[in-house]
């Protein structure tokens, strides 16, 4: 709508009018500045008379804050002199090595007026010495970029130095030559000979433009680094398997499997369809992408935990199948009579997590999470990076104030030191715990776990171990480019927790505010699904997603084998795909020696057995309901399988045809339902935008 | 004289230490610097500080101009990464969105009838991610084709066109809203 953009250029050309009074505040700072840099050159310039030696002044500098006189005027060669500040950098306070003295008569500042300023030099470099930082935070920043902290940490710099060292020089081999002589000049100049005035007029222009580092950085050739988009080159990693195959109701009439009410999948392919590219295959989780959305199925009675509706329909991308649909329906407890709730915020403060979409993200998230707890709720906050750390002591939420505090006093740095911080973690929650209270450690992390434990295995039979405590581990993602959904996924699946991938303000809010309840608190734990199909009447099924929560056949019966949790008033939808007996669409040919049916359940096209246990019980409830194939479809469910084809189309699945983008937005559009947050609609768009980009 | 010298000229000079090139410089984009600013912050008080800070550092940054790009271009991408810097220390987006709600305070108890469409602006911005909003502010606000603003946020064409469609679509789901 170009409309809309016309009024926005309209609002945004209407800026205010610049005050003068602070414009000629600001102008006469300004001159104030310039005059200082001028005269700071000028006393500088007596160190030596030297053009073209600009773009190393701040290296110089650099040099001169790294490490001490004595150990540079040792060294001989820019080269030497990079290795020399990485290699001597631990010891240069103690100032080891021979004060050798370089030019030091030359040395002497003093007087040396210079030029009148006035000497109109175009085209050619500035000669500042002394006060000439930008290089060198230049170079900081771009290591920065890459590694955020990395100011703080001088061999970082001397690193990103020495690669700067060939773009700076390389090019010419005569800039290169008077570098050691100028290293040894300048902190004569600065330290011992200058009179006293113009040293203080420096250190006066130095703090000023210290202070002003944040500003200083990233001009000409450094440029902010994108956060928006996935780098080239990553490190995600993705927990998939290979889609479900067709299953021949003969040979395997039973299929199992564990819940998922994990959304993380979905998140991350819109994150990446709206950075411009398609998923990959293995990004795709079509269960997940499912049950991201909310459906309309039959609220539970009574005091049942769950309702389960079945639904049969044809199946849009394939006429000579049926869909049957199995949504269940969490009991959402009134809210009023919630347990109170024991939070432990774990945080990966890692240098990754700088970007804004990942700890400003989390930060903002985690603050938007506060106001929806209540006061005699508890929040604690862990970090882990580099060192694990208890933030915030466990603190009622009521207390906004330091809780905020200390959420904004989190800065990314170090690396990421995830088993430690996890096991503080659940001391922390082991502390907080009371008798009727669920306790809940939310991991929030862009996946990495670079430092200790790093066998995603280890972790996970850690986790799975203190599972038993009672503590639930839910893992919210963020950031791209680093993400291991993997660890994520497994972490999660274990600690009996969610994983959501969480890309914008939006998504935090519908994670951690709309679905809060839902989120955190459960109402069954370990879901296990079983459907026996008939084989008079089905032939064959496929199963749609699920793929990495595949249960053995004998693992339904079998309380102590670990399955997904539901949470209050949350859906959770999975659907599979049958073929008839008879139908053209088998894949397989019939059995000749078919056993017979049972009696009186002819007509039945399966039967569906749930199982699952009251929080924190040992023993499992079943529940058993015959799929007449009956069973009328809605508008939810139709959406649902839209949704599935949607996921199947990003896989490039054989089992969608010549079904195509066109087909799913259809279906979508038209079953998009009242859709109070607009979920789907966002869906439709994404379907658009993935049409656009796969052809 | 100097009033008609090119910015670029006056940019050299200026750092080879011309006190007046430097001084006509400044004045010149002053107004400039202002506005991206206010459209950078959404806040009038942020811009100001934001301008005088940025007018500050000026003297240090010509350092490294080197007549790579047009004057104007070089400025756009100092005022951008300040602003950056800006919001990196206010920490939060909620901050940065707060801005908006700020401005909108003041601005509708300046010009009454303009408020309408202020509000407008302040949540049609506020709807947008920082770097939504930098799109924006450039393309639309400074009038620079997709390629030039591009160059002042280091990064490609395409990035800017694709998040110009973004900017489209936020604002449908917004007039959407909106005429719920």
């Amino acid at each position: 709508m170009t409309d809309d953009l016309d009024d926005l250029r309209r609002a945004l050309k209407a800026a205010p009018v610049p005050d003068g009074e602070a414009k000629a505040r600001a102008m006469a700072l300004a001159m104030e500045n310039f005059d200082r840099l001028q005269g700071s050159t000028e006393a500088s310039r007596s160190s030596g008379n030297r053009t073209n030696a600009a773009p190393l002044n701040g290296v110089r500098r650099m040099f001169h804050y790294l490490t001490s006189r004595p150990a540079l005027a040792a060294t001989t060669s820019v080269a030497a002199l990079v290795i020399g500040v990485a290699v001597i950098l631990p010891v240069a306070d103690l100032r080891i090595g021979q004060p050798t003295i370089v030019d030091a008569p030359e040395a002497t500042p003093v007087a040396k007026k210079a030029e009148p300023a006035v000497a109109p030099a175009p085209a050619q470099e500035p000669e500042a010495v002394v006060v000439e930082a930008p290089v060198a935070e230049d170079v900081a920043r771009a290591a920065g970029a890459a590694q955020p902290g990395a100011e703080a940490d001088p061999i970082v710099a001397a690193d990103a130095l020495a690669q700067s060292e060939e773009s700076d020089i390389a090019s010419s081999a005569v800039v290169a030559e008077p570098v050691p002589e100028a290293l040894a000049e300048e902190p004569m100049a600065e330290r011992e000979a200058a009179p006293a005035a113009p040293a203080e007029a420096l250190a006066d222009t130095e703090m000023r433009l210290r202070a002003e580092a944040p500003l200083d950085g990233t001009l000409g050739y450094v440029t902010v680094p994108d956060v928006t988009f996935a780098p080239v080159e990553n490190t995600e990693a993705y927990a998939n398997e290979a889609p479900n195959p067709v299953k021949v109701t003969a040979e395997e009439p039973v299929s199992t499997f564990s819940i998922d009410v994990d959304t993380a999948s979905y998140a991350v392919v819109r994150s990446s369809l709206t950075g411009g590219y398609l998923p990959t295959p293995d990004q795709v989780r079509i269960e997940e992408m499912v049950n991201y959305f909310p459906y309309a199925y039959a609220v539970p009675e009574g005091d049942q935990a769950f309702a389960s509706t079945i639904s049969v329909m044809p199946t849009p991308w394939n006429p000579g199948t049926r869909l049957v649909t199995i949504g269940i329906q969490g009991a959402l407890p009134a809210v009023a009579e919630r347990p109170p709730l024991n939070l432990v915020f774990l945080i990966d403060t890692s240098g990754s997590m700088e970007d804004a979409n990942k700890l400003p993200l989390l930060k903002q998230s985690l603050s938007l999470m506060l106001s929806e707890l209540r006061p005699e709720d508890q929040v604690a906050i862990v970090t882990y990076a580099g060192s694990a750390g208890e933030v915030l002591p466990p603190t009622a939420a009521g207390d906004r104030a330091a809780i905020l505090a200390s959420l904004d006093n989190l800065m990314a740095g170090g690396s990421t030191a995830g088993a430690e911080g996890l096991e503080l973690a659940y001391q922390v929650a082991e502390r907080m715990k009371a008798d009727g209270e669920v306790t809940r450690i939310l991991l929030a992390t862009d996946g990495d776990f670079n430092v200790g434990v790093s066998d995603p295995e280890g972790l996970e039979a850690y986790v799975a171990k203190k599972r038993e405590t009672g503590t639930y581990l839910s893992v919210l993602g963020f950031g791209r480019g680093n993400l291991d959904d993997a660890v994520m996924q497994s972490l999660a699946q274990n600690g009996n927790g969610t994983a959501a991938y969480i890309d914008t303000l939006n998504e935090a809010r519908k994670v951690l505010v709309d679905q809060l309840t839902g989120a955190l608190f459960p109402i069954a734990d370990d879901v296990k699904i079983q459907i026996e199909w008939n084989p008079s009447q089905v032939a064959e099924y496929r199963l749609i997603g699920y793929e990495t929560r595949a249960l053995r056949r004998e693992d339904f019966n079998n309380d102590s084998v670990d399955a997904g949790e539901i949470g209050a008033g949350t859906q959770v939808t999975a659907i599979y795909e049958v073929t008839a007996p008879g139908s053209d669409a088998l894949l397989n040919d019939p059995l000749r020696y078919g056993a017979a049916p049972v009696e009186g359940t002819a007509g039945e096209l399966g039967f569906l057995r749930l199982r699952w246990k009251a929080p924190g019980k040992d023993q499992s409830t079943l529940v058993e309901t015959p799929i007449t194939g009956t069973e009328a479809a809605t508008a939810e469910t139709r959406f649902a399988a839209a949704i599935a084809g949607f996921g199947q189309l990003l896989q490039g699945s054989v089992y969608v045809r010549d079904w195509g983008w066109d087909q799913a937005i259809t279906l979508a559009v038209q079953n998009r339902g009242e859709d109070p947050f607009g979920y789907r609609i966002e869906a439709v768009n994404l379907m658009r935008l993935a049409q656009s980009l796969s052809q | 004289m100097l009033m008609d010298t090119p910015d670029e000229m006056l940019a050299t000079a200026a750092a080879a230490g011309d006190r007046t090139a430097f001084a006509t410089l400044v004045g010149r984009h002053y107004a400039r610097i202002h506005g991206l600013a206010w459209r950078l912050t959404g806040a009038r008080d942020q811009a100001e500080d934001l301008t005088q800070d940025i007018c500050a550092a000026l003297p240090s940054k010509l350092r490294n101009w080197r007549g790579e790009a047009k004057f104007t271009t070089w400025l756009y991408r100092v005022v951008v990464n300040a602003a950056h810097d800006l919001r990196r220390r206010q920490a939060t987006r909620a901050k940065a969105s707060q801005g908006w709600g700020d401005w909108e305070i003041a601005r509708q108890d300046e010009i009454a009838v303009q408020a309408e469409a202020a509000d407008w602006l302040a949540q049609a911005m506020s709807a947008l991610s920082p770097e939504l909003r930098d799109t924006v502010a450039l393309v639309l606000g400074e009038e620079m084709t997709q390629a030039e603003a591009g160059v002042v946020l280091g990064v490609s064409e395409g990035t800017i066109a694709w998040r110009m469609s973004e900017v489209k679509k936020r604002l449908r789901a917004k007039a959407r809203e909106d005429a719920k």
